[in-house]
């Protein structure tokens, strides 16, 4: 909690918890996030809010894949050596037409 | 933190990768399978309304990714190509209704915990310093997966891609259509309510 706030362009701490996104991602013009960093400075509240959004973040971050199953990955070379087939016999056809849209590149 | 991440560049190891699977080099594929596979389906999770779905999306991006790979250009990383392909065909199977964005509803900001004047009503209470080894701990990991799935729509598709998939703001924006601005609200929103339903969490550990 900060003591009196003697700075009318001072932000208040609903405004610092508004504000913390904005400040994580970097994207604060100088002036407004050197008062943000004066309010955390001060305020021992906002700064611990501060420190659980980043340890928030940090945990969304550890979440890891889950293992894939064998059937599945079995499955999904099976769908890859059917579309090369497929492949070989459209040459083989004399067709080429190796395009079936699928994918897209952009 | 999040890593910071670049905009449209190959990712790490991409090129090695790409030239394998071109050659038609099963285990580079069977690489890739395991590299993203689940990631996809986390994604695709976030789109459509069940997992049986959410594992078709993924097939079909699969067989997308087979086709696509002659074609792919190296523009972006291999990732975000392939989360392009997984967002598009989500969209088109997804039940739902494909573009609303929620920056009006349930914004989950904690209001009520402030006075008149926007100061505390009562200061958050002091939980990063002794929680470092339980949230190391395996089962926080499930534990943040849930509470993710609790958040709406939009605001779980960015929290997702961004916090849990590391992509960049840039390609979050791209992928799902939404301006900067859009995005970073979306993000708060979501950030906000992970960490007070974590919070809960954490008040119900001991005392």
């Amino acid at each position: 909690m900060r003591l009196l706030s003697s700075w009318r362009r001072d932000i208040v701490c609903r405004d610092a918890v508004a504000l913390m996104t904005d400040y994580l991602e970097g994207v604060m013009p100088p002036r407004p996030r050197a008062r943000l960093e004066r309010h955390l400075a001060d305020c021992d509240g906002c700064e611990e809010y501060l420190r659980q959004m980043r340890a928030t973040i940090a945990l969304l971050g550890r979440v890891q894949p889950e293992d894939l199953s064998p059937e599945t990955r079995d499955g999904l070379v099976a769908l890859l050596l059917a579309y090369r087939e497929e492949i070989e016999r459209d040459r083989a056809d004399g067709a080429g037409g190796e395009d079936t849209g699928g994918g897209g590149n952009t | 933190m999040v890593p910071p991440t670049l905009g449209a560049v190959p990712g790490p190891g991409d090129e090695d990768l790409i030239e394998h699977l071109r050659a038609g080099d099963e285990d580079a594929f069977v690489n890739l399978v395991n590299r993203y596979h689940a990631s996809m389906l986390r994604v695709a999770s976030t789109f459509v309304p069940s997992r049986a779905v959410a594992e078709e999306v993924v097939q079909d991006t699969w067989l997308g990714v087979i086709r696509g790979l002659p074609r792919f250009e190296g523009r972006s990383s291999l990732k975000t190509w392939i989360f392009r392909i997984l967002v598009n065909r989500a969209r088109t199977t997804g039940v739902r209704e494909p573009r609303t964005v929620e920056l009006d509803t349930g914004d989950g900001l904690d209001r009520g915990r402030f006075t008149v004047d926007g100061s505390w009503r009562e200061p958050p209470i002091v939980w990063t310093d002794d929680i470092e080894d339980r949230l190391a701990a395996p089962e926080m990991a499930a534990k943040i997966q849930d509470l993710v799935a609790q958040l709406p729509e939009s605001q779980r598709q960015v929290v997702t891609l961004r916090d849990i998939e590391g992509l960049s703001s840039r390609e979050v924006c791209d992928l799902l259509g939404l301006s900067e601005g859009n995005q970073r609200v979306l993000l708060h929103r979501g950030r906000t309510r992970v960490r007070a339903m974590l919070e809960d969490d954490v008040k119900g550990w001991e005392k």
